[in-house]
């Protein structure tokens, strides 16, 4: 495997590598086939037996090993400020660590500050991601207020900018949060355009509620944060109502960071009713628990810290895995964000402002083969679904992503099940001086990686990547594996008036004020009583109350209108 | 059973010594059932047993072997309920009359003061109107309409003073009635340390709106407009969303009108899970459907009106009749709230503006006996639990009420499981012009009520006086919902870790952040050797927490000046 070291120090534009992987297995989500893979100018252009390729190509002996689409993490934020503080990981480390780990294509998060512009945020991402991206990369846009503009820069970025998904929050109350209204309107906007909802789903204002209960009770440490975003009832109560708000508007509804059993939990049942949602647990969800927010050591305890927090119940990161292998949960992304010690130490005294989030660029494909396939929970092609083709599907990107197939990008990782790696901070490529899973062991891991062509990793040479080589993909509106089913029951779930013919019994007349200030039974004194004949035989002719409605067909005297009704005409124009 | 009218209707409303014998019957309670005989004085029961010795010349009252049962309590009723310049047509004496009609002989009624006035005037008003006219015991339970802290003063006094012990609160009726998240947890929280129980009207109120104005947008104006805005999952979502806020309040909860399938499952699992939480069908529910929302008569379409709304499902009664029979919901009201067709026509022409409010409270008992007993779902001991006993222990008035005991309240029924009668408004004590259980055959019904330890119902005949019935204080803490609370209270105490101080280095932050300058600034900032040595130091992420009980730095040793500089420390304060 002597590579040529095609890239190198050279200029972005990179001259297309030829490359044939041979005697692998190809796996995709939906089968596992021995077949050789022929690749150039960074896209697959042959799968099958006995290719006829050029000479000069640089051949890979896989010896029956895995051959996989690369991973696509759905969530990262390389680039998110807290407090204006970037992240220790830019696009550069973010993107480096991502492929050291199989993950070819990342998607982060622009998380513009309430009352910014999306379209100056989105552009300032990109160009930081243009110059410093690694692999290819799309964008999220997170949504941190609502007000009839934002509708415009929606419609320009779902159009021209290639954006087809959008987070809002449910948590974050007095700054990123949305009300119900809100979050109703945000829906029904993205489902004309054909957007993907994404969610962070805790109910804010009871998170503000308990965190000022905490700290009242004196607690200023990292355990302060799950104790005041307690998982099994506020995070499922939030994805509940997502889901809800989401019928509602028949809206596709993805919850990002599912972290709990209980809103694990919520999501399945949801499905189970027809519901079209997505669930996507996190790298730190799927491998560790909320345990070490105990941890004696403030700064170990501070690492944990993300939102919502990971579950104290160390059986959760099974039912995670159960549900990802059983389809209830679909992708996974890392929820990569990370904040150095000295970061996260601007909360030393008040865990409110601790700094939210985790590593897990780099360990997410290996954590899921480790507790999900080499337990044999989910097979090789689940575990391909999840990592990658899922997502792919979900955000327009399939298949140019997340398959191995002629035309499809030559993103492909080699993988190796039985490969054992301990990890540590020290031999991460994160920046971090910490890692959430030191020392935790993982079966499964690349073997090589191939990113628009070229080799990127190989083990035991370690990474060769070039900086900004990464390119910006755009998405699509309107991705088929969302929206299919969402444009069906639009058109026949289209809601009807009964035609009925007027009502023209007597109205009671309403005061334009409500007070109630006569007590007396002033209804008895009404028109209503003072006519009862008109009413009586209102009911006795064809108002009847009993189960079977065999008047329902016939309209009551649509024909026969009258033109000044039994209770007389002044009830009626009061009405206006 | 030859009944001299004990209680001629002209009686002047002071309590003489009744003295009345029940003959015969057997006794059933929510816990078992017994054959003996029953004497009362005083309004209060004496005796129970056979051969029980009593004065002679007392008039006696020959059940032949029939039920004789807990007057029921209807837990939540609106009569005389004002809105917008008109009332329900059922006042406190009509509507208690039809309940004593119904076999129930206690109704909760309750007290919706205007958003912005006083909780206790209304609370004074309530009482007046229903002293002058009730026919049978009442209680209020009181509804929060707005929130303050003179509010929480008046609930404190309700609940000290005034005998209320139950509070609703409206997650829905957008601004008007409606309470933010944040409110809720504060009632809650509220509630649960002075012992009250809150009572939800779980609905959301913000979806609602939006739907509401998209039916109308649609040219949707007639009653079913009311059920298309107001899907049962809005319902279920809300249900949901109080119960997790009681759950973190830790404060006892009360659905009121639990209407779908779909919130009544929420209810069911939250059980399941632990929370303390009650759950109230009502006689609409378990006894009719959505589907009459389409009728193409308007005023029938439009009684039916009434919020959460029925379901269209026609298999909810069913399901809700098993989850009351396997004891996930505990209660049953009426809410009992009627409008005259002439009333529910001022939303002719927008189906927001129909008054909501179907009738129930007469039809109660005898609904459930047809629907859960008579079908085998449920047996006569759990009828009593969900008609009657259930309600007067989250009340807090067991076993004065809901229980045939030595020294409860002589509020009983003899209940005979063979009548037959159809419902029809033309027979209903209601002052109603329509039923929504019109036509329907019930199987069960009072044949004597005894409300007092007066006979008000014989032989078909109601006695019913205006003006006896009683306001029944309830005290807060009931057991039935406190004692789990209490317990927990004291396990659920929040504990800090301690630790040594972080004396690490801190990174320096602009609270002003606009996220401006990309570069990787952290990586040149002071963090990043000291942070290294910190973390090959002591510093361990394997493994278990329990393995480091020792802090990285003992307390004792301070560092003074930490590695980071203190530069960085200072800018924080």
């Amino acid at each position: 495997m002597s590579g040529t070291d095609h890239q190198g120090n050279g200029i972005p534009h990179l001259p297309s590598e030829r490359l044939l992987i041979k005697g692998g297995r190809v796996v995709n989500d939906d089968l596992s086939q021995y077949a050789d893979v022929y690749v150039e100018d960074g896209l697959i252009k042959q799968v099958g037996d006995n290719l006829e390729v050029p000479d000069d190509v640089r051949v890979l002996e896989v010896n029956g090993g895995l051959v996989i689409p690369g991973g696509i993490d759905v969530n990262t934020c390389l680039m998110k400020p807290h407090l204006g503080c970037p992240p220790v990981d830019d696009f550069y480390l973010g993107s480096r660590a991502a492929l050291a780990g199989g993950t070819t294509m990342i998607i982060d998060h622009v998380t513009p500050q309430p009352g910014d512009s999306l379209l100056e945020a989105f552009e300032r991402w990109q160009e930081s991601a243009d110059r410093k991206c690694c692999c290819d990369y799309s964008l999220h846009v997170d949504l941190p207020h609502w007000h009839p503009g934002v509708k415009d820069e929606l419609e320009v970025l779902v159009q021209e900018k290639g954006i087809n998904s959008f987070q809002v929050y449910m948590s974050y109350k007095d700054s990123l949060q949305m009300t119900d209204s809100q979050l109703y309107e945000v829906f029904s906007v993205l489902k004309e355009l054909g957007a993907v909802v994404m969610l962070h789903a805790e109910n804010g204002d009871l998170i503000a509620q308990e965190q000022r209960k905490v700290l009242s009770l004196g607690i200023t440490g990292p355990e302060g944060h799950p104790l005041s975003h307690p998982e099994e009832v506020l995070e499922a109560e939030a994805v509940f109502r997502a889901i809800t708000i989401g019928n509602r508007v028949n809206c596709p509804v993805y919850i990002t960071k599912v972290m709990s059993k209980t809103a694990a939990d919520t999501i399945t049942l949801a499905r189970r009713r027809g519901s079209v949602v997505f669930g996507e647990p996190i790298t730190a969800s799927l491998a560790t628990d909320g345990s070490h927010y105990w941890s004696k050591n403030w700064a170990k305890a501070a690492a944990y810290v993300t939102s919502p927090p990971l579950s104290p119940d160390p059986t959760t990161p099974e039912h995670l895995h159960d549900l990802l292998a059983c389809g209830d949960l679909q992708v996974v992304g890392s929820a990569h964000c990370a904040y150095s010690t000295s970061q996260k130490a601007i909360g030393k005294d008040d865990f409110t402002l601790i700094p939210e989030g985790t590593n897990g660029i780099e360990e997410r494909m290996g954590f899921v083969w480790d507790k999900a396939v080499a337990t044999g929970k989910m097979d090789e092609n689940q575990f391909v679904a999840v990592t990658s083709t899922n997502a792919a599907k979900i955000f327009n990107l399939y298949p140019r992503k997340g398959r191995i197939a002629v035309g499809s990008d030559a993103d492909i990782v080699i993988w190796d099940p039985d490969r054992t790696k301990t990890i540590t901070s020290k031999l991460q490529q994160s920046a971090l001086e910490y890692n959430i899973f030191e020392g935790m062991v993982c079966r499964g891991g690349p073997v090589v990686v191939v990113t628009q062509g070229r080799v990127v990793y190989e083990e035991g040479e370690g990474l060769r990547v070039q900086q900004g080589s990464g390119r910006f993909i755009p998405r699509q509106a309107f991705p088929d594996y969302a929206y299919q089913r969402i444009t069906t029951r639009s058109k026949v779930k289209g809601k009807q008036g009964v035609s009925r013919g007027m009502y023209d019994g007597p109205v009671y007349d309403v005061l334009a004020t409500p007070k109630y200030i006569t007590p007396s039974p002033s209804a008895k004194t009404s028109p209503t009583s003072q006519q009862p004949p008109p009413i009586r035989n209102l009911h006795q002719s064809n108002f009847s109350l009993s189960g079977a409605q065999f008047d329902d067909n016939i309209p009551r005297r649509s024909g026969q209108r009258i033109v000044a009704p039994p209770g007389g005409r002044s009830n009626i124009t009061n009405l206006g | 059973m030859s009944g001299h009218s004990y209680q001629g209707k002209k009686n002047i409303p002071k309590i003489t010594s009744d003295r009345l014998l029940v003959k015969g019957g057997r006794i059933v309670n929510d816990d078992q059932s017994f054959y003996a005989d029953i004497y009362m004085e005083d309004g209060v029961i004496k005796q129970i047993g056979d051969n029980l010795i009593v004065p002679g010349g007392i008039k006696t009252i020959e059940a032949n072997g029939k039920m004789v049962i807990p007057g029921g309590i209807d837990n939540h009723t609106h009569f005389q309920m004002p809105y917008r310049g008109t009332t329900t047509v059922d006042d406190f004496s009509q509507g208690t009359k039809a309940a004593l009609a119904g076999g129930t002989t206690m109704i909760v009624d309750h007290v919706i003061p205007e958003p912005g006035s006083s909780l206790i005037e209304a609370f004074e008003q309530w009482r007046s109107w229903a002293d002058e006219k009730t026919c049978c015991d009442y209680s209020l339970h009181v509804d929060i309409t707005h929130w303050s802290d003179s509010v929480k003063q008046e609930v404190d006094t309700l609940l000290k003073e005034k005998g209320v012990n139950s509070f609703q609160v409206y997650m829905a009726y957008k601004d008007f009635y409606q309470m933010s998240n944040s409110e809720l947890y504060e009632i809650f929280t509220f509630l649960g340390e002075m012992g009250g129980i809150v009572q939800v009207h779980a609905e959301n109120g913000e979806i609602i709106a939006e739907e509401q104005a998209r039916m109308l947008e649609m040219g949707i104006t007639g009653p079913e407009g009311h059920v298309l805005s107001r899907p049962e999952e809005l319902e279920a979502e809300a249900v949901f969303r109080a119960i997790t806020i009681a759950s973190q309040t830790n404060c006892p909860l009360y659905v009121t009108r639990v209407m779908s399938k779909s919130a009544a499952d929420i209810i069911s699992q939250a059980r399941k899970k632990g929370n303390v939480v009650f759950g109230e069908p009502i006689t609409a529910s378990l006894g009719t459907d959505g589907t009459h929302y389409w009728s193409k008569n308007w005023a029938k379409a439009a009684s039916f009106v009434t919020s959460p709304p029925l379901s269209p499902d026609p298999t909810t009664p069913d399901y809700l009749n098993t989850l009351l029979a396997s004891g996930d919901l505990n209660v049953t009201g009426s809410a009992h709230c009627t409008f005259s067709v002439a009333q529910k026509a001022i939303g002719k022409d927008d189906f927001t503006q129909i008054p909501e409010g179907v009738n129930g409270v007469e039809e109660r008992m005898s609904l459930i006996w047809e629907k859960a007993v008579t079908t085998g779902k449920m047996d006569e001991n759990m009828f009593v639990a969900v008609t009657s006993t259930n309600a007067a222990k989250i009340l807090n008035l067991y076993p004065r009420k809901g229980r045939i005991a030595v020294g409860s309240d002589a509020d009983l029924v003899i209940w005979d499981s063979d009548a037959v009668r159809t419902i029809t408004a033309k027979t209903h004590n209601s002052a109603a012009e329509y039923n929504v259980f019109e036509g329907m055959e019930l199987r069960g019904a009072p044949s004597v009520v005894i409300c007092q330890g007066k006979l008000v119902l014989e032989d078909g005949n109601l006695h019913a006086t205006s003006g006896v019935g009683r306001f029944i204080p309830c005290t807060p803490f009931p057991d039935f919902a406190y004692k789990r609370i209490k317990a927990r209270k004291q396990l659920a105490i929040l504990r800090a870790v301690p630790r040594g101080m972080y004396d690490g280095p801190v990174s320096d932050f602009s609270p002003m952040s606009r996220g401006g300058t990309p570069s990787a600034s952290a990586r040149t900032s002071p963090t990043k050797q000291p942070v290294r040595n910190l973390h090959h130091s002591g510093f361990s992420l394997a493994g278990p927490p329990t393995t480091e009980d020792v802090p990285i730095r003992p307390a004792g040793r301070r560092i003074v000046v930490p590695p980071g500089g203190r530069s960085n420390i200072t800018s924080l304060s």
